[in-house]
């Protein structure tokens, strides 16, 4: 049995401790937000919160979660509004939307450690998450004026 | 065209749960289509527009949202029309049925090839206006005054006379029992657009950004299972025997089947391959399930194909030629006449979409009518193709889209589908089948591999007078045809015997042979790809032999006619992205003048400091004329960067300039990873690569952040153009001539790589 809390609520597994984080928050609680992009941690659609850091639920075992707050995308903020969603949507950065839950829990963990990034730190920072539609552009604008906010 | 009608009052609309709201339909039915599929467009005519009592409108969305903004764009411009309040709009998206939710009557449904916008301009415009004519006509019942005494703005209809005013919800009770006169209802003046030419934000976003939106493996059903499935590693390949015991003992797995593979008659097409289907209660232990399989493969004749001997084949086949697909002049005689004779050979390997969502679907087979719900750009042929892997009908499948995460052409292809289909079949329960990375990389539909020799004259005054273009590739063909070894008309009118090169007195362009190995797909911009890269790579070189500036020696090629007549050239039914040359001419004066508009947006011809260069592409695909400028800076330890791009676009009439310019944005990274990246390869029939550590993409740390967009707007009065694909072609030309610029090294093989 492993405890731990997701978006503030306390759940308990009692399925194989190694299934990644990813696979427990879609298919057993139903949380898709977050992403299946390539199973071995190089694209980083599945970004959620371990303790408020960034880490890849695709690689995250529920294991390493054991009694840690995980946040995913659905629980970032409760309406919605956090300043890199907002950022994200002034700057109309989603095309496919796809990979952007990882890309903005992503953002969100770098600003929540670094408020105040420089331009390279924001490229070194976001370099893990790949988006196809090619939104680089837009991402990097809006993790700059988020920097303003958090 | 569709006959609009207003159909509120259809007995069909109270089962639906619409009556008591304004219902504008449209009845048409597109060329082609059993007498069944007709019968049953005229019971039940679409519903593209409703608008109950609360004013609310419901705007039916019948095109593929995969990032290019279709559900954006497309329904701004009926909202336009329908004089309606943005904010107070609602979307349907609308499930498979080309009988009912094709309005222009084009395609099927099938959101590809960049025809959203220019297919659909005409129809929605028609479709909000007479919603918004049905609306003033209840208006002006209500008033008892006549129809020239009322006009529609922001949702509400006016009296001209009184100044008093209803909201739509007021008018619907009335509205509904109008009936729409006899022929075209006026568009507005473009001078009142609202919407049309405004930047409006996606209609997502806020879904999006919330980890609300559904994509395809998002959509659960109450006793879904789900699959993963290992296939032949070489195309075609079969099973020869299996042991799945280990796999059975990986707790949360359920079953392991066969899905029999094609009979050999039986060509590819969007069919499903065949393999071993691991079926589970939750994805990881189906794949972990997927890891213990022992399966023993029969390959097959695909094993002979491996880049390492093919990749010559092609170039050898394109440097002998083939079928002569354009002929101007006589190239032979002016050769050999020409003071300076160039010749440069060009390849460009395989590549693979990856989009971020691997393909995913999910189908209840046992239900009537079956039920679909998919990532597919393309919701009828995947009705078709499913009903025919069942033994059904095309009725008898019903296919929802998800929203796409990215397509790319990818999702047009729907042996994804098919599998979850005949697995739910055979497990009588709903099945999702879930594609891998590692699935889609090496399992794919592959943008083709090809082989370019180019040669041209010049004379004394270094100017082009005779120009070749040979090249090969395995043809998309032959997923129909499986013996296939030339290209064919779509693929001849992808940039290649429409090369713009309009002065050139004496042009040849041929097609070599060569055998497909693999299943060949379209993907984003399809060869335009290639060809835009070895006519302008090449064009550059020309221009090098000759010792003049390529930006000039580029405008004196390809001229400022208003018209290229490619029939007066030999070609044989120019494809034009299956639309008519007379709507949609060659016009060489729209890429010169985007050619014109870039150089000066990106400075062209100021000094740069050693190590920078400045590289200029122009091409045409799916209508639109786009130049692009890349500069570059080549560091001392050969890695480049590439601090700013310019792209001009002409697209003719375009509806949400925001979304031109993400989705120009978007190509050149896009195009970044084709440039720098792009690279499948096989041995002995299977492809190489796997994932993103041996299959790279551009990253935020590797691709241009300072892409600036311009529209051209000199011919903006003209029929919209395509916006999704155009803005790849250029891009990677223009790189490799900025390179050159920067370090006089040519590059004639892609990818680049990191360093040059």
């Amino acid at each position: 049995m492993i405890s731990l809390r997701v978006n503030g609520v306390s759940r308990q597994f009692n399925g194989d401790p190694r299934m990644p984080l990813l696979w427990y928050l879609r298919d057993e609680l139903g949380l898709t937000g977050s992403k299946f992009g390539c199973g071995s941690g190089l694209c980083g659609a599945c970004t959620v919160h371990l303790d408020g850091g960034a880490v890849r639920g695709c690689i995250t075992s529920v294991e390493m979660a054991a009694n840690k707050n995980v946040t995913t995308i659905e629980g970032l903020d409760a309406n919605g509004n956090h300043p890199v969603q907002r950022a994200w949507r002034a700057h109309n950065v989603p095309q496919c939307g796809y990979c952007q839950a990882g890309q903005i829990m992503q953002a969100a963990s770098l600003l929540n450690q670094n408020p105040d990034p420089s331009d390279k730190e924001i490229v070194d920072g976001m370099a893990g998450n790949i988006c196809r539609c090619g939104t680089y552009q837009r991402i990097f604008a809006a993790v700059r004026s988020a920097a303003t906010e958090v | 065209m569709a006959t609009i009608q207003n159909i509120s009052r259809r007995d069909f609309l109270k089962t639906t749960g619409t009556a008591g709201a304004l219902v504008i339909g449209a009845n048409f039915v597109p060329g082609g289509l059993v007498k069944e599929a007709q019968a049953q467009a005229v019971a039940s005519p679409n519903l593209f527009v409703s608008i109950a009592g609360d004013g609310v409108v419901t705007i039916t969305c019948s095109r593929a949202e995969m990032g290019q903004g279709a559900r954006t764009g497309i329904p701004m411009i009926l909202a336009d029309e329908l004089e309606a309040d943005w904010d107070r709009c609602t979307l349907w998206q609308a499930p498979g049925d080309e009988t009912k939710y094709d309005p222009a009557g084009k395609d099927g449904q099938n959101t590809d090839g960049s025809r959203s916008t220019r297919h659909h301009l005409d129809v929605m415009r028609q479709l909000g206006g007479a919603a918004r004519k049905t609306l003033e006509l209840a208006a002006a019942r209500k008033w008892g005054v006549s129809s020239g005494d009322v006009y529609a703005r922001h949702h509400r209809v006016y009296n001209s006379r009184t100044g008093k005013s209803f909201d739509y919800g007021e008018l619907v009770d009335v509205a509904a029992g109008i009936k729409l006169p006899e022929g075209d209802i006026p568009f507005k003046d473009k001078s009142q657009w609202k919407y049309i030419g405004k930047d409006m934000p996606g209609v997502d976003n806020f879904d999006i950004t919330t980890g609300g939106a559904n994509f395809g493996a998002d959509i659960s059903i109450p006793g879904m299972k789900i699959a993963v499935i290992e296939r032949s590693p070489v195309f075609r390949g079969k099973v020869k025997s299996y042991d799945a015991s280990a796999a059975l003992k990986v707790p949360g797995v359920e079953k392991v089947v066969q899905i029999p593979h094609l009979p050999d008659d039986k060509p590819q097409e969007f069919r499903a391959m065949g393999g071993i289907a691991v079926i589970g209660t939750n994805t990881w232990s189906v794949m972990e399930g997927r890891k213990k399989l022992k399966i023993k493969w029969d390959s097959g004749p695909n094993r002979v194909h491996s880049s390492r001997t093919y990749d010559n084949k092609l170039r050898k086949s394109a440097k002998k030629g083939g079928v002569v697909v354009r002929n101007r002049g006589n190239f032979d005689r002016a050769i050999k006449g020409a003071s300076k004779v160039v010749e440069a050979d060009y390849f460009v390997p395989y590549f693979i979409h990856t989009p971020m969502e691997p393909p995913a679907a999910i189908v209840d087979a046992n239900a009537r009518p079956v039920k679909v719900w998919a990532c597919t750009q393309s919701p009828n042929e995947t009705r078709q193709y499913v009903s025919e892997a069942l033994g059904l009908k095309k009725t008898d499948i019903e296919c929802w889209q998800t929203l796409l995460g990215g397509g790319f052409g990818r999702k047009s292809k729907p042996d994804y589908v098919c599998e979850a289909a005949i697995l739910s079949k055979m497990v009588g329960a709903p099945v999702r089948v879930q594609w891998t990375r590692e699935d889609d990389i090496q399992q794919g539909y592959y943008h083709t591999a090809s082989a370019h020799t180019m040669k041209a004259g010049l004379d004394s005054s270094g100017k082009v007078v005779a120009w070749k273009h040979s090249g090969s590739w395995p043809s998309i063909l032959a997923l129909w045809n499986p013996a296939q070894k030339t290209g064919f008309g779509i693929e001849y009118g992808l940039g290649m015997v429409d090369a713009p090169y309009n002065s050139v007195p004496n042009i040849r362009i041929e097609n070599g042979e060569a055998d497909a190995h693999i299943r060949v797909g379209w993907y984003r911009s399809v060869n335009n790809i290639q060809h835009s890269f070895a006519q302008n790579c090449f064009a550059y070189e020309l221009a090098a032999a000759a010792g003049r500036d390529p930006l000039e020696m580029l405008l004196e090629m390809i001229g400022d006619a208003d018209n290229m007549d490619l029939a007066k050239d030999g070609v044989k039914e120019y494809w034009n992205y299956g639309d008519p040359v007379e709507d949609w001419p060659v016009m060489p004066v729209r890429l010169s003048n985007a050619l014109r508009t870039v150089a000066k947006k990106a400075g062209y011809g100021k000094k740069l400091p050693k190590g920078h260069g400045l590289g200029l592409a122009v091409h045409r695909s799916f209508h639109s004329y786009v130049a692009t400028a890349v500069h570059v800076v080549v560091h001392d330890d050969g890695t480049f960067s590439i601090p700013q791009v310019d792209t001009a676009i002409d697209c003719g009439r375009y509806v949400n300039p925001e979304g031109v310019l993400k989705q120009v944005e978007g190509a050149a990274i896009y195009g970044n990873t084709i440039a720098r990246y792009g690279k499948i390869t096989t041995n002995r029939g299977a492809v190489q690569q796997s994932n993103f550590h041996d299959y790279p993409v551009s990253r935020i740390s590797n691709s241009p952040l300072n892409v600036r967009v311009h529209i051209v707007e000199d011919f903006v009065h003209l029929r919209p153009c395509g916006v999704g694909e155009p803005g790849v072609p250029p891009y990677t030309p223009a790189l490799i001539n900025a390179i050159y610029e920067a370090t006089g090294k040519r590059i004639h093989t892609l990818p680049i790589g990191d360093k040059v």
